[in-house]
C-alpha cells in the first residue's frame, strides 16, 4: 500500500499555543494517532522542536560543513509529521483532515516513492 | 484518428462509437490494468483499428465491446511484451487477466468505471487546468493537440501538463472511486466546474479563429449528458445541463453581424434553437420537483424564465430577481451579486441598482464597469456612463464583447460631444 508523509504546518515565528492548548491537541493528535494504530495504517511520528534547533551537515569533497539553523528559511515550517500506510490518497485525505482538525493547522499529503523491498 | 480515411457512414458510425465509447474504454481498461497510460494508448489503438477495418467488414453490432476487446487484447499484449522483459510484470499480466475474465464488456459495471474515471480526473487534489486536460484527454478523448488549439496554448504545454497530472495520479494514488454520499457535495462541485469551464472557453471562443478548433461547447455538453446519465439524482447536474442548453441555444443569436456581442435582451429570440430550449426547460422542471436547489439550478431557472417570455419586455423579472436573491442566499458571490443588481434595476429602476453596484469591489471586471455604464446611462448621466464604458474596455479582450463596447462607446461618446457643442 502506499505510505504517505503528513506534514502539519504552521505559520514561521507564530506565537506558540498555551500549555492549555497544547494539552489539548497533544490529546487529540495522540488519539488520531491510537486509531491509525488500530486500524494497522501508523509508521512513524513525532513533533518537532522549533527550526532554530536544527543543524545542517553538507558532505562534499569529503569535507562536511556543519552549520546552524534551517536549511531553508520559509513562512511556514514543520511542527511535526506522520507517515502512515493506506489504500491510496483518499484514505489519506480523510486521515489529514482529522489530523489538521486535531492540530488545528494545515496538514500537507506527501506520497513517497514505492518501497522497492517491499 | 477520427479523420483516417475510410467510408462516409463507416466514418461517422466509428466517430460516433468514439464519442460515445472512448471515455467507457478508458475507464475499463484503466480499472483493470491500474496504468492510465496504458489504458489511453490501449484504447487509441483498437479505435485505429476499428477506423482501418470496420470499412471491409462493416461496423459491429455492439461497437462498444468490440472496441474494448480489441483494446484489452492490445493492452495484455503489450504486457506480455514488457514480461519478456521484465519479469515483474508476469504477476501484474496474471492478476489483469483474471480480472478481464470476470468483467462484464458492456454492462452496467462500464458506466460506474466511467464514473470513477470522471472524478479521479476531476480529483481536488489535481489543479483545475490538469483536471480540464484530463477530463478532455481521458473521458472525451480529444487528443494533445486538439486541447491545445481549443484553449490557443502550446501543444508542449499540454502534453507537459497531463504528463504532470498523471504523474500525481500514479504516484499520490488517486483512486478510481466514486466518492462516498457523504463526500459527494465537496467531490460532485469540481466535476461541474470542469465542465462548465469547458464550455465557457468554447463559447467565449470568437468566431474567426475558431474554425479549425474542437467545439468545446459541443464536448462540454455531451460530458453534462453523460453525466446525467451516471448520476440521474443528482440535480445539480441536471441544472448543469440545462443551463448549458440554454446557453448554447442562444449561440446563433448572441453574435451580430459585425461581429459584435448582442446583448440578451435585444437578440432576436426566432433565431434562438428551439429544440435545446425546450430540452433545458423540460430539466428545469424535473429540478423544481426534485426541490434540492443549488446554483447550476437556479442559473438554468432563470434562464427558463428569459425563454419563457416572446419578447425582452415580457421577461418576468421579479421572478428572475426572487431566483438572484435564493442564489445569493445559499451562495453569496461578488460577481452574483452584479447580476443580481442587473435584475434589481429592472424591477427597482437604476438608483437602487447602482447604489449596490458600488458597493461591489469589482473594479477589476470589466463587466463591472460595463454595467455601471449602462445604469449611468439610464440615470442620463452620459458622462460618466462614457467613462465607465472606456474603463470596461481596457479590462476585456475579448472581440465581441470589444466591439459591442466600442460600438456602445461611439454612439455615447459622440452624444458628448455634441451636447458640448451645442
Amino acid at each position: 500500500m502506499p505510505r504517505y508523509l503528513m506534514s502539519v504546518c504552521y505559520p514561521a515565528g507564530s506565537t506558540a499555543p498555551s500549555p492549555e492548548e497544547l494539552e489539548t491537541i497533544t490529546g487529540e493528535v495522540t488519539e488520531v494517532r491510537a486509531q491509525l494504530q488500530a486500524e494497522g495504517s501508523w509508521v512513524f511520528g513525532g513533533g518537532l522542536h522549533d527550526p532554530s534547533t536544527a543543524t545542517v551537515v553538507t558532505a562534499r569533497d569529503g569535507s562536511p560543513v556543519t552549520t546552524d539553523g534551517p536549511f531553508i528559511d520559509t513562512k511556514e515550517v514543520i511542527g511535526g509529521l506522520s507517515i502512515i500506510d493506506v489504500a491510496d490518497l483518499d484514505a489519506a485525505l480523510a486521515w489529514a483532515e482529522r489530523m489538521s482538525a486535531a492540530t488545528t493547522c494545515p496538514i500537507e499529503v506527501r506520497p513517497f516513492f514505492e518501497d522497492p523491498s517491499g | 484518428m477520427t479523420g483516417a480515411a475510410h467510408g462516409g457512414d463507416d466514418r461517422s458510425a466509428t466517430a460516433r462509437a468514439f464519442r460515445e465509447e472512448w471515455g467507457r474504454v478508458v475507464a475499463a481498461l484503466a480499472r483493470a490494468f491500474g496504468d492510465l497510460d496504458l489504458a489511453e494508448d490501449a484504447a487509441q489503438e483498437a479505435f485505429e483499428v476499428a477506423a482501418r477495418t470496420w470499412p471491409q467488414t462493416g461496423v459491429p453490432a455492439n461497437p462498444g465491446a468490440w472496441i474494448t476487446t480489441t483494446a484489452r487484447r492490445r493492452a495484455i499484449d503489450r504486457l506480455r511484451r514488457e514480461q519478456a522483459r521484465e519479469l515483474k510484470q508476469r504477476a501484474a499480466v496474471a492478476r489483469t487477466e483474471a480480472t478481464w475474465e470476470g468483467m462484464d464488456v458492456g454492462g452496467d459495471g462500464i458506466d460506474d468505471d466511467l464514473l470513477r474515471l470522471i472524478f479521479m480526473c476531476c480529483h481536488p487534489a489535481l489543479e483545475q487546468h490538469a483536471q480540464v486536460a484530463l477530463t478532455l484527454r481521458l473521458v472525451a478523448g480529444l487528443d494533445t493537440a486538439a486541447i491545445a488549439r481549443a484553449f490557443l496554448a502550446e501543444e508542449t504545454t499540454l502534453a507537459q501538463r497531463l504528463v504532470r497530472a498523471k504523474r500525481k495520479v500514479r504516484a499520490a494514488a488517486i483512486p478510481l472511486r466514486v466518492p462516498d454520499a457523504h463526500e459527494l457535495p465537496d467531490r460532485l462541485a469540481p466535476v461541474l466546474a470542469v465542465v462548465m469551464l469547458v464550455f465557457n472557453e468554447g463559447y467565449l471562443a470568437t468566431t474567426g479563429d475558431a474554425l479549425d478548433r474542437p467545439d468545446l461547447c459541443d464536448e462540454a455538453i455531451h460530458l453534462a449528458r453523460t453525466l446525467l446519465q451516471l448520476m440521474p439524482d443528482e440535480p445539480e447536474v441536471r441544472g448543469l445541463l440545462a443551463l448549458l442548453l440554454f446557453v448554447a441555444a442562444r449561440r446563433e443569436a448572441r453574435i451580430g453581424d459585425d461581429g459584435a456581442l448582442v446583448p440578451l435582451p435585444e437578440q432576436d429570440r426566432a433565431r434562438w434553437d428551439g429544440s435545446l430550449v425546450a430540452e433545458g426547460q423540460a430539466l428545469v422542471r424535473d429540478c423544481l420537483r426534485l426541490g434540492r436547489p443549488g446554483p447550476y439550478q437556479l442559473h438554468a431557472a432563470m434562464n427558463a424564465v428569459h425563454a419563457d417570455a416572446a419578447t425582452a419586455a415580457d421577461t418576468d423579472w421579479v421572478q428572475i430577481l426572487a431566483l438572484h436573491d435564493q442564489l445569493q442566499g445559499i451562495a453569496p458571490t461578488p460577481v452574483g451579486a452584479l447580476n443580481r443588481a442587473v435584475a434589481v434595476a429592472e424591477v427597482q429602476g437604476p438608483q437602487a441598482a447602482l447604489a449596490i453596484v458600488e458597493g461591489l469591489d469589482l473594479a477589476g471586471y470589466h463587466l463591472w464597469h460595463a454595467t455601471r455604464a449602462d445604469l449611468f446611462d439610464r440615470l442620463g448621466d452620459r458622462e460618466a456612463a462614457v467613462a465607465a464604458l472606456r474603463a470596461a474596455l481596457t479590462r476585456t479582450d475579448n472581440d465581441g464583447e470589444r466591439r459591442l463596447l466600442e460600438g456602445r462607446l461611439h454612439r455615447w461618446a459622440g452624444d458628448v460631444t455634441d451636447d458640448r457643442c451645442n
